[in-house]
């Protein structure tokens, strides 16, 4: 609970539901006839409408962004390091829209909403939702508020999926394209982990189908798994040593500080948790197995499995690109592992190939995949850079 | 305007596409923005040269020139710039063809070691030369690969580059009759503008 509100947040935040009838063709081929989208928007929206920035939530990012929802709140939205007064994304200059994709479990239509053909909730039954489908919702959340064009649209992993395809889907529309910690497609690492992570929620006795609900359970030990080798693969190795590792100035130095220590001070010779590491993976998901919908989960793992938007032009991602008319800034982590700097680069290659404008950043970072949420100095400090120009432009 | 500028500057067509390989605080990519209305983007490695980039509006790729230039197309810049690093780099001889497989034409500058400064140093001093200009020691200098004006031409010649012009000017990038007279010898600075299978080339 924040005892007050630092000067540099947006303070508390209420969210938005926005209301769409008009119904949605899926790439799929499928429809939504109607649905709803969870919004926050933060700063002002100025007289031409001309300073409107998108934020894309990733994998389990919803439209709370920033701020706190009320003063009892633990902790302020999943990129407050990031949106605020005097922020790099700055509220005082910036009018920032967050929002929670179809298909997710914070209030817009997914899995655990009603299906309004057979009147109960949706489950198994939701439709599978590609990067381009939502940022088809978006772009109807756009045309409701009046943004013509995005001074720009940004974000990280799974979010960086959706600037990358706002880019190629809506050229005009976008006049910065900001990707962070994004590949063009996943591996098969990649789909290999979340293949893991859709096996062990499948695989619970709980998930009944996807029907959980109707059996009044959810799929606990299935969703914490899921979530526990999806949390190793944000971590770095390093991230992992230097924070389950109490270590001195020496032994760090030496790298031999492995992050080994013990939860309860010596070995339990038992098959409990002895170490730090387990401890936290366990609390992260059972965390989470209590606020994010498995169903929610199964899709969003589908979704970067899908991603590829080279396959309309022939694998040649340059070719996507032809029609691209925003300048891209593309920022990779040195310790990500998820979604390493040589990723990142094949983007920026395709981008200068098809000749156009891109700034690309490699970040020396030791927290690996999840640096593009925390306050790697560096980092913050070219967004900074970067978007103060996009706010001269934006004032000129 | 740096004096380098100015004479850079006029080689460069105007709306062309330029790529600078070591492109600092990007200040001539700026000028020629500004002034020329090119769409450029520059190569850089140091995060506050990047981050005055960025600050210029100037598009600045974080890569390192001696991991090479795979990256960019043949032939998809107009011009490609390389100033005062060519003597810095593990492979300017390969970093040279790259610039030519890239670029339409080419500007290098380099700081002439057969200034008679240098040649002076050595002779009288026995050391390696150390001078305002180029402050470094022998051990911590980056600058590994220093060459002369004639040391170019003849990598010029061998490598079947076309030489389209050369300007020869002291560390002030001041031109003047006696240094063309004697490049070799009264030159500081060597700003050579070349390409592959130039019309006219020498």
């Amino acid at each position: 609970m924040p005892d007050f509100l630092p000067e540099d947040s947006v303070g508390i935040v209420s969210p938005q539901r926005f209301h769409f009838d008009e119904p949605l063709t899926l790439r799929s081929g499928k429809v939504i006839k109607t649905y709803d989208l969870m919004v926050e928007t933060y700063g002002e929206l100025n007289a031409d409408k001309s300073n409107a920035i998108l934020i894309c939530p990733a994998l389990s990012g919803d439209h709370h962004a920033a701020g706190y929802h009320s003063m009892d709140d633990k902790k302020p939205g999943w990129w407050d390091v990031c949106i605020g007064p005097g922020k790099p994304i700055d509220t005082n200059h910036f009018f920032v829209i967050s929002l929670n994709n179809l298909g997710g479990c914070a209030g817009s239509t997914g899995p655990a909403s009603i299906n309004p053909d057979t009147g109960t909730w949706y489950g198994p039954d939701f439709p599978v939702v590609t990067v381009r489908d939502w940022v088809n919702s978006q772009a109807r959340l756009a045309d409701r508020l009046g943004i013509q064009q995005w001074a720009a649209v940004i974000g990280g992993s799974l979010g960086g999926m959706q600037v990358m395809r706002w880019s190629i889907s809506y050229p005009e529309r976008v006049r910065h394209a900001i990707m962070l910690a994004v590949a063009p497609k996943l591996s098969a690492q990649n789909i290999a982990f979340n293949e893991v992570a859709r096996q062990s929620i499948t695989g619970d006795p709980d998930f009944h189908a996807g029907r959980y609900r109707d059996h009044g359970v959810i799929p606990k030990k299935g969703l914490m798994l899921a979530r526990m080798v999806g949390h190793i693969t944000y971590l770095s190795d390093s991230a992992m040593r230097e924070k389950f590792g109490k270590a001195t100035q020496e032994i760090k130095e030496a790298s031999l500080n492995l992050g080994r220590d013990l939860r309860a001070g010596k070995l339990s010779f038992g098959f409990d948790v002895d170490f730090q590491v387990e401890s936290y993976l366990h609390y992260q998901g059972e965390r989470f197995s209590e606020t994010f919908d498995a169903n929610s989960y199964l899709l969003m793992t589908k979704a970067l499995d899908y991603f590829d938007p080279s396959v309309d032009y022939d694998g040649d991602l340059s070719k996507a690109f032809a029609k691209s008319d925003c300048r891209f800034l593309l920022v990779s982590y040195s310790t990500d592992w998820r979604f390493p700097p040589e990723r990142t680069q094949e983007i920026v290659t395709a981008l200068l190939k098809a000749g156009k404008q891109v700034s690309y950043l490699d970040i020396e970072a030791d927290e690996g995949h999840d640096a593009f949420l925390l306050p790697v100095p560096r980092y913050m400090q070219a967004m900074t850079t970067y978007l103060n120009r996009v706010k001269q432009e934006v004032a000129s | 305007m740096r004096a380098d500028l100015e004479i850079i500057q006029k080689w460069i067509k105007p709306g062309s596409r330029v790529l600078d390989l070591g492109c600092g605080d990007g200040s001539l990519l700026a000028y020629l923005r500004d002034n020329k209305h090119t769409i450029g983007i520059g190569l850089e490695i140091d995060n506050q040269k990047i981050d005055a980039c960025l600050h210029k509006g100037i598009d600045v790729i974080q890569q390192d020139l001696n991991k090479g230039l795979g990256n960019f197309e043949t032939h998809s810049f107009d011009t490609v710039l390389l100033t005062q690093t060519l003597q810095a780099v593990h492979y300017p001889d390969l970093l040279v063809e790259e610039m030519l497989r890239i670029g339409k034409n080419c500007i290098v500058t380099f700081p002439n070691f057969g200034n008679w400064k240098s040649r002076a140093y050595i002779a009288f001093k026995g050391r390696m030369p150390v001078s305002d200009f180029m402050p470094y020691q022998w051990y911590d200098t980056p600058n590994i690969h220093f060459c002369t004006v004639r040391d170019f031409d003849d990598f010029c010649r061998a490598k079947n580059i076309d030489v389209i012009t050369r300007t020869v000017v002291d560390n002030k990038h001041r031109d003047s009759a006696i240094i063309r007279a004697f490049p070799n010898l009264l030159s500081e600075i060597a700003i050579y503008h070349f390409a592959r299978g130039h019309q006219g080339g020498k």
